[in-house]
Protein backbone atom coordinates (compact mmCIF):
# COMPACT_ATOMS: atom_id res chain seq x y z
CA UNK A 1 0.00 0.00 0.00
CA UNK A 2 1.35 3.56 -0.64
CA UNK A 3 1.53 5.72 1.97
CA UNK A 4 -0.97 8.02 2.14
CA UNK A 5 1.09 11.52 1.14
CA UNK A 6 -0.91 14.58 3.94
CA UNK A 7 -0.84 17.76 2.11
CA UNK A 8 1.13 19.84 3.68
CA UNK A 9 -0.67 22.58 4.13
CA UNK A 10 -0.92 25.27 7.08
CA UNK A 11 -3.19 24.01 10.20
CA UNK A 12 -4.86 27.12 10.32
CA UNK A 13 -8.72 27.63 9.75
CA UNK A 14 -10.12 29.94 8.02
CA UNK A 15 -12.08 31.64 10.93
CA UNK A 16 -13.91 34.73 9.34
CA UNK A 17 -17.43 33.07 8.82
CA UNK A 18 -17.51 31.83 12.47
CA UNK A 19 -16.53 35.64 13.18
CA UNK A 20 -19.07 36.83 11.07
CA UNK A 21 -21.88 34.47 12.48
CA UNK A 22 -20.70 35.43 15.95
CA UNK A 23 -21.27 38.86 15.38
CA UNK A 24 -24.28 38.73 13.52
CA UNK A 25 -25.82 36.88 16.72
CA UNK A 26 -24.34 39.63 18.85
CA UNK A 27 -25.72 41.98 17.17
CA UNK A 28 -29.34 40.40 16.99
CA UNK A 29 -29.32 39.31 20.75
CA UNK A 30 -28.36 43.22 21.67
CA UNK A 31 -30.88 44.92 19.80
CA UNK A 32 -33.96 42.16 20.41
CA UNK A 33 -32.87 41.80 24.24
CA UNK A 34 -35.31 43.96 26.69
CA UNK A 35 -33.64 44.08 29.80
CA UNK A 36 -35.24 42.59 33.29
CA UNK A 37 -35.10 45.65 35.55
CA UNK A 38 -34.46 44.39 38.88
CA UNK A 39 -37.35 44.14 40.95
CA UNK A 40 -37.49 44.44 45.10
CA UNK A 41 -39.09 41.12 45.08
CA UNK A 42 -39.16 37.92 43.34
CA UNK A 43 -42.80 36.99 42.33
CA UNK A 44 -43.11 33.62 41.00
CA UNK A 45 -46.27 34.08 39.34
CA UNK A 46 -49.05 31.14 38.85
CA UNK A 47 -49.55 29.65 35.17
CA UNK A 48 -52.60 29.68 32.61
CA UNK A 49 -53.24 29.29 29.25
CA UNK A 50 -53.79 32.63 28.59
CA UNK A 51 -51.70 34.19 25.38
CA UNK A 52 -52.35 37.74 25.50
CA UNK A 53 -49.23 39.51 25.85
CA UNK A 54 -48.92 42.46 29.08
CA UNK A 55 -50.08 46.07 27.50
CA UNK A 56 -47.69 48.99 26.90
CA UNK A 57 -48.80 51.68 29.33
CA UNK A 58 -49.87 49.53 32.69
CA UNK A 59 -50.54 50.23 36.23
CA UNK A 60 -48.70 47.54 37.91
CA UNK A 61 -49.53 45.86 41.70
CA UNK A 62 -47.16 43.69 42.82
CA UNK A 63 -48.09 41.26 45.63
CA UNK A 64 -45.55 39.04 47.27
CA UNK A 65 -46.19 35.52 49.19
CA UNK A 66 -46.27 37.67 52.62
CA UNK A 67 -48.44 39.75 51.34
CA UNK A 68 -46.48 43.30 50.56
CA UNK A 69 -47.72 45.35 47.99
CA UNK A 70 -45.48 47.05 45.44
CA UNK A 71 -46.42 49.67 43.03
CA UNK A 72 -45.14 50.27 39.62
CA UNK A 73 -46.64 52.48 36.88
CA UNK A 74 -44.63 52.07 33.35
CA UNK A 75 -44.64 55.07 31.57
CA UNK A 76 -41.64 57.65 33.10
CA UNK A 77 -43.86 60.67 32.11
CA UNK A 78 -46.97 59.38 33.81
CA UNK A 79 -44.50 58.48 36.94
CA UNK A 80 -43.46 62.02 37.30
CA UNK A 81 -46.79 63.72 37.28
CA UNK A 82 -47.77 61.22 40.05
CA UNK A 83 -45.34 61.33 42.10
CA UNK A 84 -45.81 65.46 42.35
CA UNK A 85 -49.13 64.83 43.10
CA UNK A 86 -48.52 62.48 45.81
CA UNK A 87 -46.19 64.66 47.37
CA UNK A 88 -48.81 67.59 47.27
CA UNK A 89 -51.31 65.51 48.90
CA UNK A 90 -49.17 63.61 51.77
CA UNK A 91 -46.82 66.60 52.21
CA UNK A 92 -43.90 65.34 51.50
CA UNK A 93 -40.67 67.34 49.70
CA UNK A 94 -38.55 65.79 46.64
CA UNK A 95 -35.73 67.17 45.53
CA UNK A 96 -35.30 67.59 41.46
CA UNK A 97 -32.70 65.09 41.15
CA UNK A 98 -34.99 62.43 43.38
CA UNK A 99 -38.00 63.07 40.64
CA UNK A 100 -35.72 62.13 37.99
CA UNK A 101 -34.46 59.18 39.91
CA UNK A 102 -37.81 57.57 40.40
CA UNK A 103 -38.94 58.05 37.19
CA UNK A 104 -36.40 55.34 36.23
CA UNK A 105 -37.36 53.36 39.22
CA UNK A 106 -38.83 50.31 38.99
CA UNK A 107 -41.67 49.17 41.53
CA UNK A 108 -41.21 50.25 45.03
CA UNK A 109 -43.32 49.23 48.44
CA UNK A 110 -42.81 51.98 51.05
CA UNK A 111 -45.43 54.08 52.87
CA UNK A 112 -45.04 57.87 51.31
CA UNK A 113 -42.98 59.00 54.61
CA UNK A 114 -40.32 56.29 53.45
CA UNK A 115 -40.14 57.38 49.98
CA UNK A 116 -37.48 60.12 49.50
CA UNK A 117 -35.04 57.82 51.30
CA UNK A 118 -36.14 54.61 49.41
CA UNK A 119 -35.43 56.49 46.02
CA UNK A 120 -32.06 57.92 47.58
CA UNK A 121 -30.96 53.93 48.25
CA UNK A 122 -28.83 51.95 45.97
CA UNK A 123 -30.98 49.20 43.84
CA UNK A 124 -29.34 45.89 45.99
CA UNK A 125 -30.01 47.50 49.24
CA UNK A 126 -33.32 47.67 48.04
CA UNK A 127 -33.91 44.37 47.66
CA UNK A 128 -32.95 43.65 51.73
CA UNK A 129 -34.79 46.64 52.98
CA UNK A 130 -37.25 45.40 56.06
CA UNK A 131 -40.58 47.08 54.50
CA UNK A 132 -44.18 46.29 55.40
CA UNK A 133 -45.20 47.76 51.63
CA UNK A 134 -47.56 50.30 50.95
CA UNK A 135 -50.26 50.69 52.95
CA UNK A 136 -53.67 50.06 52.42
CA UNK A 137 -55.68 49.77 55.25
CA UNK A 138 -59.06 51.83 55.82
CA UNK A 139 -57.43 54.53 57.75
CA UNK A 140 -54.35 54.93 55.68
CA UNK A 141 -54.78 53.73 52.56
CA UNK A 142 -52.06 55.25 50.48
CA UNK A 143 -52.65 52.42 47.81
CA UNK A 144 -55.67 53.98 46.72
CA UNK A 145 -54.03 57.54 45.90
CA UNK A 146 -51.20 56.04 43.98
CA UNK A 147 -53.72 54.19 41.78
CA UNK A 148 -56.31 56.91 41.87
CA UNK A 149 -53.50 59.40 40.46
CA UNK A 150 -51.26 56.85 38.99
CA UNK A 151 -55.08 56.25 36.89
CA UNK A 152 -55.07 60.29 35.98
CA UNK A 153 -51.04 60.40 35.10
CA UNK A 154 -51.38 57.13 32.80
CA UNK A 155 -54.46 57.98 30.94
CA UNK A 156 -52.70 61.91 30.49
CA UNK A 157 -49.70 60.26 28.86
CA UNK A 158 -51.97 58.09 26.92
CA UNK A 159 -53.52 60.53 25.54
CA UNK A 160 -50.41 62.54 24.22
CA UNK A 161 -49.22 59.24 22.74
CA UNK A 162 -52.63 58.66 21.22
CA UNK A 163 -52.37 61.75 19.66
CA UNK A 164 -49.21 61.67 18.79
CA UNK A 165 -50.15 58.66 16.69
CA UNK A 166 -52.72 60.36 15.30
CA UNK A 167 -50.50 63.33 13.93
CA UNK A 168 -48.18 60.09 12.22
CA UNK A 169 -50.97 59.02 10.22
CA UNK A 170 -52.15 55.98 11.82
CA UNK A 171 -55.46 55.19 13.49
CA UNK A 172 -54.86 53.79 16.24
CA UNK A 173 -57.43 52.55 18.98
CA UNK A 174 -57.47 54.87 22.00
CA UNK A 175 -58.37 51.87 23.81
CA UNK A 176 -54.81 50.74 23.74
CA UNK A 177 -53.53 53.54 25.00
CA UNK A 178 -55.83 53.45 28.09
CA UNK A 179 -53.79 52.49 31.17
CA UNK A 180 -54.15 48.77 31.77
CA UNK A 181 -54.67 47.34 35.40
CA UNK A 182 -52.45 44.79 36.32
CA UNK A 183 -51.53 42.42 39.54
CA UNK A 184 -48.81 40.05 39.83
CA UNK A 185 -49.12 38.31 42.98
CA UNK A 186 -47.39 35.31 44.39
CA UNK A 187 -48.56 31.69 44.18
CA UNK A 188 -48.34 31.36 47.94
CA UNK A 189 -49.85 34.24 48.58
CA UNK A 190 -53.11 34.12 50.64
CA UNK A 191 -55.96 35.19 48.51
CA UNK A 192 -57.60 37.75 51.17
CA UNK A 193 -54.34 40.39 50.51
CA UNK A 194 -55.02 40.11 46.62
CA UNK A 195 -58.66 40.81 47.86
CA UNK A 196 -57.81 43.62 49.43
CA UNK A 197 -56.15 45.43 46.60
CA UNK A 198 -58.54 44.62 44.33
CA UNK A 199 -61.02 46.11 46.74
CA UNK A 200 -59.01 49.05 46.38
CA UNK A 201 -59.52 48.86 42.40
CA UNK A 202 -63.47 48.57 42.53
CA UNK A 203 -63.50 51.11 45.38
CA UNK A 204 -62.29 53.13 42.24
CA UNK A 205 -64.64 52.10 39.92
CA UNK A 206 -61.53 50.18 38.22
CA UNK A 207 -63.14 46.57 37.78
CA UNK A 208 -61.13 45.40 34.40
CA UNK A 209 -58.20 43.57 36.23
CA UNK A 210 -55.25 41.76 34.45
CA UNK A 211 -53.56 38.84 36.25
CA UNK A 212 -49.98 37.82 35.22
CA UNK A 213 -48.96 34.57 34.23
CA UNK A 214 -47.11 32.64 32.37
CA UNK A 215 -47.72 30.66 29.99
CA UNK A 216 -49.47 26.84 30.11
CA UNK A 217 -50.34 24.67 27.20
CA UNK A 218 -53.67 24.37 26.74
CA UNK A 219 -55.21 20.97 26.91
CA UNK A 220 -56.20 19.89 23.72
CA UNK B 1 -5.27 28.79 17.26
CA UNK B 2 -6.09 30.74 14.58
CA UNK B 3 -2.97 31.28 13.12
CA UNK B 4 0.81 29.78 12.96
CA UNK B 5 3.09 31.85 11.76
CA UNK B 6 5.00 30.54 9.00
CA UNK B 7 8.13 31.80 8.88
CA UNK B 8 9.67 32.71 5.65
CA UNK B 9 6.81 31.02 3.41
CA UNK B 10 7.92 32.20 0.48
CA UNK B 11 11.82 31.17 0.91
CA UNK B 12 11.83 28.31 -1.82
CA UNK B 13 14.03 30.30 -4.10
CA UNK B 14 17.78 29.29 -3.49
CA UNK B 15 20.58 32.36 -2.13
CA UNK B 16 18.49 35.49 -2.82
CA UNK B 17 17.83 37.50 -0.24
CA UNK B 18 14.36 38.80 0.17
CA UNK B 19 12.54 41.19 2.67
CA UNK B 20 10.57 38.15 4.57
CA UNK B 21 6.91 37.73 3.51
CA UNK B 22 5.10 38.32 6.56
CA UNK B 23 1.58 37.46 7.11
CA UNK B 24 -1.59 39.89 5.88
CA UNK B 25 -3.26 37.31 8.10
CA UNK B 26 -5.02 39.23 11.37
CA UNK B 27 -4.37 37.03 14.56
CA UNK B 28 -8.48 36.49 15.10
CA UNK B 29 -8.18 34.89 18.32
CA UNK B 30 -8.94 37.83 20.49
CA UNK B 31 -12.04 38.95 18.47
CA UNK B 32 -13.46 35.73 18.64
CA UNK B 33 -13.36 35.48 22.17
CA UNK B 34 -14.73 38.48 22.86
CA UNK B 35 -17.63 37.73 20.52
CA UNK B 36 -18.58 34.53 22.11
CA UNK B 37 -18.45 36.40 25.51
CA UNK B 38 -20.79 39.19 24.39
CA UNK B 39 -22.80 36.13 22.54
CA UNK B 40 -23.26 34.35 26.10
CA UNK B 41 -23.62 37.83 28.19
CA UNK B 42 -26.77 38.32 26.07
CA UNK B 43 -28.03 35.01 25.71
CA UNK B 44 -28.44 34.85 29.16
CA UNK B 45 -29.66 38.45 30.17
CA UNK B 46 -32.31 38.84 27.44
CA UNK B 47 -35.77 37.76 27.83
CA UNK B 48 -37.87 37.36 25.45
CA UNK B 49 -41.17 35.56 26.72
CA UNK B 50 -43.02 38.82 27.99
CA UNK B 51 -45.37 38.23 30.42
CA UNK B 52 -48.52 37.12 29.53
CA UNK B 53 -51.90 38.54 31.63
CA UNK B 54 -55.18 37.02 31.72
CA UNK B 55 -57.72 39.61 32.35
CA UNK B 56 -60.67 38.98 34.31
CA UNK B 57 -63.94 41.44 34.97
CA UNK B 58 -64.63 41.78 38.20
CA UNK B 59 -68.56 42.81 39.09
CA UNK B 60 -68.72 46.61 39.75
CA UNK B 61 -69.51 47.62 43.95
CA UNK B 62 -73.14 48.03 44.15
CA UNK B 63 -74.05 51.44 45.11
CA UNK B 64 -75.29 51.81 48.37
CA UNK B 65 -78.33 53.95 47.52
CA UNK B 66 -79.72 52.18 45.14
CA UNK B 67 -81.29 49.23 46.46
CA UNK B 68 -80.66 45.78 44.37
CA UNK B 69 -83.24 43.36 44.27
CA UNK B 70 -81.03 40.10 44.83
CA UNK B 71 -81.06 38.31 41.58
CA UNK B 72 -82.24 34.74 41.06
CA UNK B 73 -79.46 33.22 39.28
CA UNK B 74 -80.05 29.62 37.15
CA UNK B 75 -77.59 27.24 35.81
CA UNK B 76 -74.89 28.45 38.35
CA UNK B 77 -72.28 27.21 40.00
CA UNK B 78 -70.49 28.34 43.04
CA UNK B 79 -66.90 27.17 43.90
CA UNK B 80 -65.69 27.74 47.39
CA UNK B 81 -61.79 27.58 48.00
CA UNK B 82 -59.83 26.89 50.79
CA UNK B 83 -55.93 26.43 51.65
CA UNK B 84 -55.59 23.22 49.12
CA UNK B 85 -59.52 21.84 48.65
CA UNK B 86 -62.09 23.14 46.39
CA UNK B 87 -65.91 22.66 46.95
CA UNK B 88 -68.75 23.26 44.64
CA UNK B 89 -72.75 23.25 44.48
CA UNK B 90 -74.87 23.89 41.91
CA UNK B 91 -77.88 26.86 41.83
CA UNK B 92 -79.30 28.39 44.39
CA UNK B 93 -77.63 28.11 48.12
CA UNK B 94 -80.03 27.12 50.63
CA UNK B 95 -78.87 27.50 54.15
CA UNK B 96 -79.41 25.06 56.65
CA UNK B 97 -82.28 26.65 58.63
CA UNK B 98 -83.63 27.75 55.52
CA UNK B 99 -83.59 24.39 53.46
CA UNK B 100 -84.85 24.66 49.45
CA UNK B 101 -86.51 22.14 47.88
CA UNK B 102 -84.40 19.48 47.97
CA UNK B 103 -82.75 20.06 51.80
CA UNK B 104 -79.80 22.84 52.81
CA UNK B 105 -76.97 23.28 50.35
CA UNK B 106 -74.42 20.29 51.00
CA UNK B 107 -70.99 20.41 49.36
CA UNK B 108 -69.09 18.45 46.92
CA UNK B 109 -65.18 18.21 46.85
CA UNK B 110 -63.59 18.48 43.86
CA UNK B 111 -60.17 18.60 42.51
CA UNK B 112 -57.40 20.53 39.70
CA UNK B 113 -56.54 17.13 37.79
CA UNK B 114 -58.50 16.87 34.72
CA UNK B 115 -61.47 14.75 35.47
CA UNK B 116 -61.66 16.91 38.40
CA UNK B 117 -62.91 20.00 38.00
CA UNK B 118 -62.15 20.27 33.90
CA UNK B 119 -64.45 17.65 33.56
CA UNK B 120 -67.13 19.09 35.61
CA UNK B 121 -67.04 22.01 34.08
CA UNK B 122 -67.41 20.51 30.71
CA UNK B 123 -70.07 18.56 31.50
CA UNK B 124 -72.03 21.61 33.00
CA UNK B 125 -70.58 23.80 29.83
CA UNK B 126 -71.25 21.69 27.40
CA UNK B 127 -73.67 23.89 25.51
CA UNK B 128 -71.42 26.39 25.13
CA UNK B 129 -68.49 24.03 24.15
CA UNK B 130 -70.55 22.40 21.48
CA UNK B 131 -71.45 25.52 19.77
CA UNK B 132 -67.85 26.80 20.05
CA UNK B 133 -66.99 23.24 18.31
CA UNK B 134 -69.44 23.30 15.90
CA UNK B 135 -68.28 27.42 15.16
CA UNK B 136 -64.64 26.03 15.22
CA UNK B 137 -65.76 23.83 11.93
CA UNK B 138 -67.23 26.88 10.49
CA UNK B 139 -64.41 29.16 10.44
CA UNK B 140 -62.20 26.08 9.44
CA UNK B 141 -64.03 26.08 6.33
CA UNK B 142 -64.07 29.40 5.84
CA UNK B 143 -67.93 30.10 6.10
CA UNK B 144 -67.61 32.38 8.95
CA UNK B 145 -65.18 35.52 8.93
CA UNK B 146 -62.89 36.05 12.07
CA UNK B 147 -65.28 38.72 13.51
CA UNK B 148 -68.54 36.53 13.42
CA UNK B 149 -67.01 33.92 14.65
CA UNK B 150 -65.94 36.06 17.92
CA UNK B 151 -69.49 37.88 18.19
CA UNK B 152 -70.93 34.27 17.93
CA UNK B 153 -69.13 33.24 20.41
CA UNK B 154 -69.69 35.72 22.58
CA UNK B 155 -73.24 35.22 22.12
CA UNK B 156 -72.95 31.79 23.13
CA UNK B 157 -71.48 32.66 26.11
CA UNK B 158 -74.29 35.15 26.95
CA UNK B 159 -76.78 32.20 26.69
CA UNK B 160 -78.96 31.70 29.81
CA UNK B 161 -78.12 27.99 28.87
CA UNK B 162 -74.38 28.91 29.53
CA UNK B 163 -72.72 28.16 32.60
CA UNK B 164 -72.50 30.87 35.46
CA UNK B 165 -69.49 30.25 38.06
CA UNK B 166 -69.34 32.35 41.72
CA UNK B 167 -66.01 31.87 43.33
CA UNK B 168 -65.77 32.44 46.74
CA UNK B 169 -62.63 31.86 49.35
CA UNK B 170 -61.99 31.60 52.13
CA UNK B 171 -59.33 33.50 54.60
CA UNK B 172 -57.03 30.58 53.85
CA UNK B 173 -57.17 30.15 50.06
CA UNK B 174 -53.89 31.05 47.97
CA UNK B 175 -53.47 32.95 44.68
CA UNK B 176 -52.49 30.00 42.57
CA UNK B 177 -55.72 28.12 43.87
CA UNK B 178 -57.66 31.27 42.09
CA UNK B 179 -55.55 31.71 39.25
CA UNK B 180 -56.01 28.04 38.78
CA UNK B 181 -59.20 27.93 38.82
CA UNK B 182 -59.59 30.94 36.80
CA UNK B 183 -58.01 29.47 34.31
CA UNK B 184 -59.93 25.80 33.97
CA UNK B 185 -62.78 28.33 33.83
CA UNK B 186 -61.33 30.28 30.71
CA UNK B 187 -60.46 26.67 29.12
CA UNK B 188 -64.23 25.64 29.48
CA UNK B 189 -65.57 28.95 27.93
CA UNK B 190 -67.14 30.27 30.94
CA UNK B 191 -68.89 33.80 29.78
CA UNK B 192 -70.04 34.89 33.11
CA UNK B 193 -67.32 34.65 36.29
CA UNK B 194 -67.61 36.35 39.72
CA UNK B 195 -65.37 36.67 42.34
CA UNK B 196 -67.93 37.36 45.63
CA UNK B 197 -67.94 37.18 49.22
CA UNK B 198 -68.21 34.08 51.02
CA UNK B 199 -71.04 33.98 53.14
CA UNK B 200 -70.61 33.33 57.23
CA UNK B 201 -72.91 30.00 56.68
CA UNK B 202 -70.92 29.02 53.51
CA UNK B 203 -67.43 29.36 55.60
CA UNK B 204 -69.23 27.42 58.29
CA UNK B 205 -70.12 24.65 55.94
CA UNK B 206 -66.41 24.61 54.47
CA UNK B 207 -65.20 24.70 57.99
CA UNK B 208 -67.03 21.45 58.56
CA UNK B 209 -66.13 19.58 55.62
CA UNK B 210 -62.12 20.24 56.47
CA UNK B 211 -62.09 18.60 59.60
Amino acid sequence: MPKIKMPKSSPSIDMTPMVDLAFLLVTFFMLAASFRSSEPVEVDVPSSISDKIIPENVLLVTIDKGGRVFFNLSDPEARRELLMNMAGKYKVAFSEEQINKFTFMSSFGCTMQELPGYIEMPADDRKNLNTTGIPLDSTNNQLKDWVYYGNIAALNSGKTAFEEAKLKGDTPDPNDFKPKFTLKVDNKAVYVHAQNVINVFRDLNLNNLNFITSMEMAPL
Amino acid sequence: MAEIAEGGGGGHDKGKKRAKKSSTRVDMTPMVDLAFLLLTFFVLTSTFSKPKVMSLVYPAKPDPAQEIEPQKINNAITFLLTEDKIFYYSGQYYPANAPGPKGPTVLEETDFSAKGVRKLLADRNAFVLKGKEGLDKKLKAKQIQDSTYLRMLVDFKKDPESLKVLIKTDDKATCKNFIDLIDELKIAEIGVIAPVDILASELDLVNQKIK
